[in-house]
């Protein structure tokens, strides 16, 4: 074990990619100089300008190229370095990528990773700071994953690069330089499995990405005021694992969802929904929600702060499926 | 490079299959055998024969919304694609794509799309795939004038040129952007002068001459053999009908019959083999009377091909 962060992790499954496989290849804005957040830092070095290639800002023809060398064998891994440049390559995206297999009555296959990277926190203005993942998930064809640590991290990107579908791969740099301690090199993820990061009896927390850590926040509060929460990551929210999350219900009653996107239409009304419909019986109280305000994202820091949904939003949450609230 | 009597007689034979197949579409849409919105190529059939014959199987080609021509001339079974019009099980796609998303990995027909110009850059990735493979194959990718006012087509001739790689990209300018003309979309008449700037080999020859078209393709493809690009061609050339089947195509006159007699590329081509002596009347009767036989026998497969089971959508949705 050693003390890494989660852009090391990526750092690190995108090198071993790369040295295991010649069609895996990095491409993007600013890529062979590391990126903003050093993500891809060291790859050109390694594997050459060839395999790490720098993009003019063409978030939509970029992404076509990849799409036509994924389907033309092999594995390109695409940085769009804000989420909230996908809107350019979302034609690509949705037109071409995600139907490609379908439309072609499963001729092609799109072995494409797109990482991007999105969430608050960093004074980014409503520009450079959205959770936009909800959009991703309404698309059949695509696969979208959120890592919350950098062993997921790590062990999803390996997943995606070897899933030969597309597969949107959601950061958030609120966590790119949290330590973790971490093997040398941590295992695959699959893609579609939840993790159970906290068990308990009492009330089960959804939480996505960033959001896991403040769930685990809001969780210990909870435990010192006699209320058992079990915390669940989805890690992978298409294909969804709806059973562990459902068994949990099933168990404690009770469920908060919580993530950092706009709270209306965000991806946490699906879960509550489908949770809604398969344990109705087994719910004691209705279904919270934790999200963001229905309103572009302010700059100003104590406006942004207060924008931001964290522990405190999810212990108030949990409790009020108990019917209690906050002391104080 | 010059056109010889077998390569023009392949190229005819092409143009008629094409001819025969879009005529019989045209007349399967009023009889609502052939479903969704149908673009034809009648008119500009010499362009997809005289580039896609002489591309290997495993070139890449790209196609848009007016794909049947450019499918057929790169080897596409004329039984399956029509299966695919008619949203049948034994179609190019199973049924699941239809007119405007024909795929035929096999003959390497890599993607066709209703987004117009929205695969351009996709023929960039399968042109970028041969380079990085080390391999000889090139990716061609067909659109139309009006495809060259979107962004996308923009940011792939930057790239493409940035990265020199062996496409060629081929435009098919028949002076219509769906029902409105080149000049209400654009101040630059010519797509070759739009990527001017990019300093990238371009050409533009009138499209209506079969002949023409394959000698400038020929040359451009020999270059993009050799790893070298990219290519823009430019193909000056007439749409006969409407931008789909049933569209209100009052928007525009029809050419005359005697000046589209001039300028049909299926008999400009007759004509110039006659003059050439590459082959005679009988030759070229039998490759129209060959195309008619191959289209009706087309039509006869495609409509004793069942529907796809209802789960075949469920099941495609991911690779497995």
């Amino acid at each position: 074990m050693s003390a890494t962060t989660y852009v090391k992790a990526i750092n690190a499954a995108l090198a071993v990619a790369m040295r295991e496989d010649p069609r895996v290849f990095v491409m993007g804005e600013d890529v062979a100089e590391g990126g903003p957040y050093t993500a891809t830092a060291g790859l050109a070095e390694e594997f050459g300008r060839e395999r790490v290639r720098n993009t003019p800002i063409s978030e939509g023809a970029i992404c076509g190229v990849a799409i036509g060398a994924a389907q033309s064998g092999l594995r390109p891994v695409l940085e769009i370095m804000f989420i909230d440049f996908i809107t350019l390559a979302l034609d690509q995206l949705v037109n071409q990528a995600a139907k490609a297999h379908s439309m072609s009555g499963g001729q092609l296959e799109v072995p494409l990773v797109l990482r991007t990277q999105g969430g608050a926190g960093q004074r980014g203005g409503a520009q450079h700071s959205q959770s936009l993942e909800a959009w991703l998930t309404h698309v059949p064809g695509l696969k979208v994953v959120m890592p919350s640590g950098a062993a997921d991290a790590a062990g999803l990107l390996a997943s995606a690069i070897a899933d030969p579908n597309p597969v949107v791969f959601v950061e958030n740099k609120a966590l790119y330089f949290k330590r973790e301690e971490l093997g040398e090199r941590p295992p695959a993820v699959a893609i579609g499995a939840a993790a159970t990061v906290r068990s308990g009896a009492d009330v089960t927390i959804v939480a996505l990405s960033r959001m896991v850590g403040e769930a685990l926040a809001a969780a210990a509060l909870l435990a010192g005021e006699g209320v058992d929460a079990e915390v669940i990551d989805p890690r992978t929210l298409v294909p969804l694992d709806l059973a562990t999350i459902v068994a949990s219900v099933e168990r404690t009653g009770r469920l908060v969802v919580a993530h950092e996107a706009v709270t209306f239409g965000g991806f946490g009304a699906e879960i509550a929904a489908e949770v809604g419909r398969a344990a109705f019986d087994s719910l004691d109280a209705p279904i919270e929600r934790v999200g963001a305000p229905f309103t572009p994202i302010p700059l100003s820091p104590p406006l942004e702060d207060a924008y931001l949904p964290g522990a405190a939003e999810i212990h108030a949450a949990a409790l009020a499926t108990l019917g209690r609230r906050p002391a104080g | 490079m010059a056109l010889d009597a077998r390569a023009a007689l392949a190229l005819l034979r092409t143009m008629w299959r094409i001819r025969m197949f879009e005529e019989r579409v045209g007349v399967l849409k009023r009889a609502d055998e052939v479903y969704g919105l149908i673009h034809l190529s009648i008119g500009a059939e010499g362009v997809a024969s005289a580039v896609c014959t002489q591309l290997r199987a495993d070139d890449a080609v790209y196609s848009g919304h007016r794909a049947h021509g450019h499918a057929l001339a790169k080897g596409a079974p004329s039984g399956r694609v029509m299966a695919e019009l008619m949203g049948r099980s034994d179609g190019l796609c199973s049924g699941l794509g239809g007119s405007m998303h024909l795929v035929d990995v096999e003959h390497g027909l890599m993607g066709a799309t209703g987004v117009v110009g929205g695969n351009i850059p996709l023929a960039l990735g399968s042109a970028l795939a041969a380079r990085l493979r080390g391999t000889d194959q090139v990716a061609v990718v067909f659109f139309g004038d009006g495809a060259v006012q979107a962004g996308h087509f923009n940011e792939s001739v930057n790239l493409a040129a940035l990265w020199r790689l062996p496409v060629i990209l081929v435009c098919e300018n028949n002076g219509m952007a769906e029902f409105t003309t080149r000049s209400e979309h654009s101040v630059i008449e010519r797509v070759s002068d739009v990527v001017a700037p990019y300093s990238i080999t371009r050409e533009t020859v009138d499209g209506n001459d079969a002949a023409a078209v394959w000698e400038a393709f020929a040359r451009h493809l020999a270059a993009a053999r050799g790893g070298e690009g990219p290519y823009l061609l430019e193909c000056l050339t007439h749409r006969l009908r409407g931008h789909y089947e049933g569209d209100p195509t009052q928007y525009r006159d029809a050419l005359a019959a005697e000046e589209w007699r001039q300028r049909d590329p299926i008999g400009r081509l007759t004509r110039l083999a006659a003059d050439e002596g590459w082959f005679g009347e009988a030759q070229a009767a039998a490759a129209e009377a060959d195309a008619r036989a191959e289209i009706e026998a087309a039509v006869q497969f495609a409509r004793a091909s069942p529907y796809p089971e209802p789960a075949l959508p469920g099941a495609l949705v991911y690779a497995p």
